[in-house]
């Protein structure tokens, strides 16, 4: 099942032939059409499986270097309520990543493998966790906006063709509604406080409101693998639609807590009963995606420590579960 | 273990993860952890598939110890009970007039 | 409960007060420790481990200094306890406040304090106080968890590769000093034992050896032979340099920013 690899791949006992090859396709693309889930033994073209594996090692490495800027803050939380909803957030976030890497070795690729990928930059993670989590308040603006926009995206996945990362989007997408309403409600005890707490809040969101918007991704316009992912329903809407749906619902929730979102030219569209929004700093992103964000280097840096740090642990483990199985058999 | 040298990159075998959620229903298939030893597997499985309180039993697998149907093999494994309709209740035509049955 | 022997005394509620408060401190501080594995872990699997024994000790912590907020009738809040006291104010063992180092020690301070809070909760379980018998009962099967845990973890680095089982034995050696501790009585303590409120800690040494050197036996691993005992934090608040550190992070917030609501 997902652990063996040799019955994941059934096909490459036989090469099949071009024509074969065309058929397998077509029957494949039916499938997706009439959304029948594809799992994880089935034949399935070799792109689609490699898509797959880069998208979803990529969504399982942000959510366990997203631990990072919240996890920052967890010793020095204002209060045991607080500290304690934190410390739940932070673990959910690990367990989502490792929901994800559980669904992505269904695929054959196993998760060594993808840490390995992370830790020598060949793997990306979303950039958004390239930036700093310097004050309190962006604990409550990251909840707020960063998971606003991963659930946003995630709802749409869980719509996803491939079946163990959508049965794994539905579970986390359950977990993670929890995420946004904290970081919310932390938001608003910032707004009903003193003068320095709402600034402290309106100066966060200035800091994480741009990114945010990046976390979908280049504009349709640019974003080259978007249409095969759309054939294949690994993806279910395109950056733009995700970001418009993200923008409107969250202008009101910003009106709310009496905050001035950072873009001057965002405005209710009547025409389009949508909100329009400025320009977004394409050059940052990409600068931000290529090793240049303020924390690019910090974040991975700790992972390799850690992971490290742990080997010593994962081989006495390990040597101690051998000389147990030894014992047994003996 | 065929790379006795090579253990410390050498990753925590993977386990199949299945949860009794209430009392009355049968274990799920829920995913997968890594770890070295099966009580390992079993708490890391508490520890990573039940924060919500999901579930009351678990089992854990190792995930080479499962035996899976190939896909391939789908039309010969499955598809000789759809033309057995006479399995199904349904199948019988009880009068009214019996009561449940 | 008005009277008031001497003036240095304390009364029974000011003690009932502090012998909560000083419970609470023992997993709140532990609890802090284990917090700081955030990212840190040998796999992402340990690292949920760890947050949740985090997350089932600040939540004793907070039962408990509710407790002592409500005892004490002056309208304190959990917070008040954590976050408005100074260090010497706290009354933790000192073994809970002793750094993370590396997974062994951590494993290792785990299991000495698990062991301690399976038997002191079991006991506090039974306490004449309604409401420390029901907080005792709940974190018992906490604990439980944990000192299981613990001890598959330290039998595996006892028993794993000679490394670890060097590491760990060197972790063991340098926590010993801190384990007499758990079995002494403070003044709030002896105060409260008579009404059977508070737990007779000294009564819980034989078990806890048992457990311990069951355990390290398994593991193959030694038990110190030193029995030097550290004390001062139970005592009288006089703690490890390690403690101011703990102390000015946790409350850096309510120090910076004092009386906001959160």
């Amino acid at each position: 099942m997902y652990g063996d690899t040799s019955i994941q791949k059934p096909i490459e006992i036989v090469e099949p032939t071009s024509k074969e090859m065309a058929k397998l396709e077509e029957l494949f693309q039916q499938k997706i059409e009439d959304d029948i889930k594809i799992e994880p033994q089935e034949w399935m073209p070799e792109a689609y499986r490699k898509t797959l594996v880069r998208q979803m090692s990529q969504h399982a490495h942000s959510e366990v270097i997203g631990m990072q800027p919240e996890g920052n803050w967890i010793t020095r939380a204002p209060s045991l309520r607080r500290k304690v909803i934190l410390l739940a957030k932070v673990q959910d976030e690990g367990g989502h990543g490792l929901y994800i890497y559980s669904a992505a070795e269904t695929l054959g690729t196993s998760r060594a493998e993808m840490i390995e990928q992370l830790q020598t930059g060949k793997a990306k993670y979303s950039s958004i966790f390239n930036y700093p989590a310097l004050t309190w308040a962006d604990m409550g603006t990251i909840g707020w906006l960063v998971d606003g926009a991963a659930i946003t995206n995630q709802v749409a996945l869980s719509r996803c063709s491939y079946g163990p990362y959508s049965r794994a989007m539905i579970r986390i997408c359950k977990e993670e509604s929890f995420h946004q309403r904290q970081g919310y409600e932390l938001l608003l005890s910032l707004s009903r406080g003193t003068q320095e707490q709402k600034e402290m809040l309106q100066e966060s969101v200035n800091r994480f409101w741009w990114p945010s918007l990046m976390m979908f991704g280049p504009n349709d316009s640019d974003s080259p693998h978007s249409a095969q992912s759309m054939k294949w329903k690994i993806k279910r809407k395109s950056n733009d639609q995700l970001r418009q749906e993200f923008v409107d619902a969250t202008v009101p929730q910003a009106d709310f807590l009496g905050i001035t979102l950072p873009d001057p030219d965002l405005k209710w569209n009547e025409e389009r009963g949508h909100y329009d929004y400025g320009d977004i700093d394409w050059e940052e992103f990409n600068n931000v995606v290529k090793g240049n964000g303020p924390c690019n280097k910090q974040r991975v840096a700790n992972h390799v420590k850690a992971h490290e740090e742990g080997a010593w642990v994962r081989e006495a483990a390990a040597a101690y579960a051998e000389k147990q199985q030894k014992k047994q058999v003996a | 273990m065929t790379e006795e040298k090579n253990t410390t990159n050498k990753e925590w075998p993977l386990w199949e993860v299945f949860i009794r959620s209430k009392a009355g229903l049968d274990h799920k298939h829920c995913g997968s952890v890594h770890a070295s030893d099966a009580e390992m597997a079993l708490e890391s499985a508490r520890d990573v598939y039940t924060r919500r309180s999901e579930g009351i039993s678990i089992w854990v697998v190792p995930s080479n110890a499962i035996t899976a149907s190939k896909p391939e093999d789908k039309e010969s494994l499955f598809e000789p009970a759809d033309n057995k309709i006479y399995r199904h209740p349904t199948f019988y035509d009880i009068p009214k007039e019996v009561g449940k049955m | 409960m008005t009277e008031t022997a001497k003036n240095t005394d304390l009364t029974k509620k000011q003690a009932l007060v502090q012998y909560a408060a000083q419970i609470g401190d023992n997993g709140l501080i532990i609890g802090h420790r284990m917090s700081e594995w955030c990212f840190k872990a040998p796999s992402i699997e340990m690292e949920m481990a760890l947050m949740n024994s985090a997350l089932d000790l600040i939540g004793q912590a907070r039962e408990l200094y509710t407790y002592a907020g409500v005892a004490g009738g002056e309208g304190k809040t959990e917070d008040d306890f954590a976050y408005l006291r100074d260090e010497e104010d706290f009354r933790n063992l000192l073994l809970a406040e002793m750094p993370n180092g590396d997974w062994g020690d951590t494993i290792v301070r785990l299991f000495f304090m698990s062991a301690y809070n399976k038997l002191f909760y079991t006991a506090l379980a039974k306490s004449t106080d309604k409401e420390l018998a029901a907080i005792g009962e709940k974190s018992l099967k906490e604990v439980t968890y944990h000192l299981r845990f613990s001890s598959e973890w330290l039998i595996r680095l006892g028993d794993g590769t000679e490394e670890s089982h060097n590491r760990v034995q060197k972790s063991i050696d340098n926590l010993w000093a801190f384990t007499g501790e758990l079995f002494t009585m403070n003044e709030v303590e002896n105060i409260l034992l008579d009404d059977g409120i508070s737990v007779d800690v000294t009564s819980l040494r034989p078990a806890w050896d048992k457990i311990v050197s069951d355990v390290l036996t398994q593991a193959t691993l030694v038990k110190p032979q030193n029995d030097w005992a550290q004390l001062g934090g139970k005592s009288e608040g006089r703690h490890t340099e390690y403690m101011g550190y703990i102390i000015a992070e946790m409350q850096y917030m309510q120090r910076r920013y004092p009386g906001c609501e959160w």
